[in-house]
């Protein structure tokens, strides 16, 4: 589907090349050697997986390695099965054959998801909905402690009494990364988190999302209809085509990326028209 | 209501002391329309007695003490036969809205025994209770049960499944997952349910009471006009509309209360 794909946006550039002041660079890029060593995310090892919902074949046979604290990007059509390798590797839908593993035994609370939509209780405030990001440890003694930590780590320290209903759409968003990060996760998943997002919101939600990727050194998974996000985002990008991984595009552009420098716009083009003939084929 | 009436009203025309007051500016007025009426003669007091004459009975009433005695007795087996059919009917649509099983089993029953007006038992319910306690409070249960039963039921089919999911997911087990999310998702549902079943409680009591009673409100009122006591009559039907109104402004209270959260209810 064309229409569903987004080229870089002008303003993309502008926004990032006011960030990066070049001292920052040297800093950041140090950080990030520093994180490739330790590294918390976990490896993830899918074999032969398949997935069908009746006569509909989604996924046929998806084999993966994902090496400990990588980012990659996931793209594809529409009902191409992004979301639905992205459910089975939560753990949110049976496997039908084959095998996806983490390397060694996994709690629940290190294994988190990101919707499109924020999916926040409306009847807790900001913090309580943070608090339920930490599983088990819910009712733990530092429970609230480390919800306002990740409430900070996603700007929003101070909307910890509002109830969700008064938060704007990027807020919430944050609101449910927060939540998503409280249980320092291992592996972090995300369904086109921005998708429901202005195109600015987007833009520092972007920055957000690869600055607590920096931080925490989690693997991280995301499923995105624009190009442009992924490789901007990530180390690796993957095309599913008829329920397999038809490309598997590397992005070894030095971080912090220079968005739309003429290195991420030559992969944004050639994974375009990767799907663009996919799509003339159907 | 509230909702739209802070929409449309700006800020700076609302006046918070007033607000409570201009509720009662309509029946104020009717009562004073009223009483003109009747002291110019322009309507019969046989017809309708004048408020003054309303209230002059009902404080003489209010003096024998027959007046507090029959409130007294038509509040208890208002509450009573309201909380024993709202409990009913607030477990059967817990247990229909979260087993598909038991909804299997029953729904279709009480669908069907919904479609008969309950207020058609009382031949019934006579012959079974005679006219003791326990018919009006089985009369004002049933009553009761089925706003409760189908916005229960309601509610809790209609909880956001992305969200039972998200509990789920941050593994909530099942209580935690109906204490944080299905129950506060099927409330406002349920407080539906309640004022529905605030209505349907006060109008077949006062049918019950009238019919078949010894005592209470609605035989206070069959008595009254036995004897043509018509101001006695009125008064009746005054202070049904007032325990009425009284029974709607808690369930508001206890509705704000528990649903701060609710952007029709949020203060700004
Ligand atoms: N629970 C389900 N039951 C039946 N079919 C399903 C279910 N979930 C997904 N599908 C089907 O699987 C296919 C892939 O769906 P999926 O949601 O994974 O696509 P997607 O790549 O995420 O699409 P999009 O980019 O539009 O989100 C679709 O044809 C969809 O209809
Ligand atoms: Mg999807």
């Amino acid at each position: 589907m064309q229409t569903a794909l987004r080229t870089s946006l002008p303003e993309t550039e502008l926004a990032s090349r006011a960030s990066f002041a070049p001292h920052a660079r040297v800093a950041r890029e140090e950080r990030q050697e520093e994180r490739r060593v330790q590294t918390t995310g976990l490896p993830l090892s899918i074999r032969g997986l398949r997935k069908s919902f009746g006569d509909n074949e989604v996924l046929r046979g998806i084999d993966l390695h994902i090496p400990a604290g990588q980012f990659v990007a996931i793209v594809g059509k529409s009902g191409c099965g992004k979301s639905t390798l992205l459910r089975l590797i939560a753990g949110l839908e049976k496997i039908d054959a084959g095998s996806i593993g983490f390397g060694q035994d996994v709690q629940p609370e290190d294994i988190r998801v990101m919707f499109q939509e924020p999916r926040l209780l409306p009847w807790a405030r900001v913090l309580a909905n943070v608090e339920v990001g930490l599983g088990r440890d819910r009712a733990s003694k530092d429970a609230h402690a480390r919800a306002e930590k990740a409430l900070t780590e996603v700007g929003l320290a101070d909307k910890r009494d509002q109830w969700p209903s008064v938060l704007s759409g990027g807020q919430k968003q944050r609101v449910a990364l927060g939540r998503a990060l409280v249980s320092r996760p291992r592996v972090l998943a995300f369904d086109e988190p921005l998708g429901a997002l202005d195109a600015l919101t987007r833009i520092s939600m972007q920055r957000l999302l690869e600055r607590v990727w920096r931080d925490q050194g989690f693997t991280a998974i995301l499923v995105t209809h624009d190009v442009s996000e992924a490789v901007a985002l990530a180390d690796r990008v993957l095309v599913i085509e008829e329920g397999r991984i038809a490309h598997d595009v590397v992005v070894s552009a030095a971080r912090p990326r220079q968005r739309g420098s003429a290195e991420l716009a030559g992969l944004e083009g050639s994974i375009l028209s990767h799907l663009l003939s996919a799509d003339d084929r159907t | 209501m509230s909702l739209i009436d802070s929409i449309s009203l700006p800020r700076s025309v609302r006046l918070p002391r007033l607000d409570g007051l201009v509720q009662w500016i309509v029946p104020l007025a009717i009562i004073a329309i009223w009483q003109v009426a009747c002291v110019t003669g322009f309507v019969p007091t046989r017809v309708l007695p004048a408020p003054s004459d309303v209230a002059l009975a009902g404080w003489k009433l209010l003096l024998s003490g027959e007046l507090v005695r029959n409130i007294w007795v038509s509040f208890w087996r208002a509450s009573i036969g309201f909380l024993i059919g709202g409990s009913i009917g607030f477990a059967f649509g817990l247990a229909n809205g979260l087993s598909q099983l038991s909804a299997k089993l029953t729904d279709t029953t009480l669908q069907m025994v919904r479609n008969v007006p309950h207020l058609a038992l009382i031949p019934l319910v006579i012959l079974w209770f005679g006219i003791d306690e326990s018919a009006k409070l089985f009369l004002v249960a049933l009553g009761v049960f089925f706003p409760i039963y189908l916005n229960t039921l309601h509610g809790i089919r209609t909880v956001d499944p992305q969200l039972i999911e998200m509990g789920r997911i941050y593994g909530m087990t099942d209580g935690e997952l109906f204490r944080r999310v299905i129950f506060p998702g099927a409330l406002p549902s349920i407080f539906v349910g309640i004022r529905f079943a605030l209505g349907i409680m006060w109008l077949t009591l006062i049918v019950a009471e009238t019919i078949a009673a010894s005592s209470g409100l609605g035989y206070m009122a069959m008595q009254a006009r036995e004897f043509m006591l018509i101001d006695v009559v009125v008064l009746s039907i005054l202070i049904y509309a007032l325990l009425g109104k009284l029974a709607d402004s808690a369930s508001r209270v206890l509705e704000r209360l528990t649903l701060s959260w609710h952007p029709a209810f949020q203060k700004r």
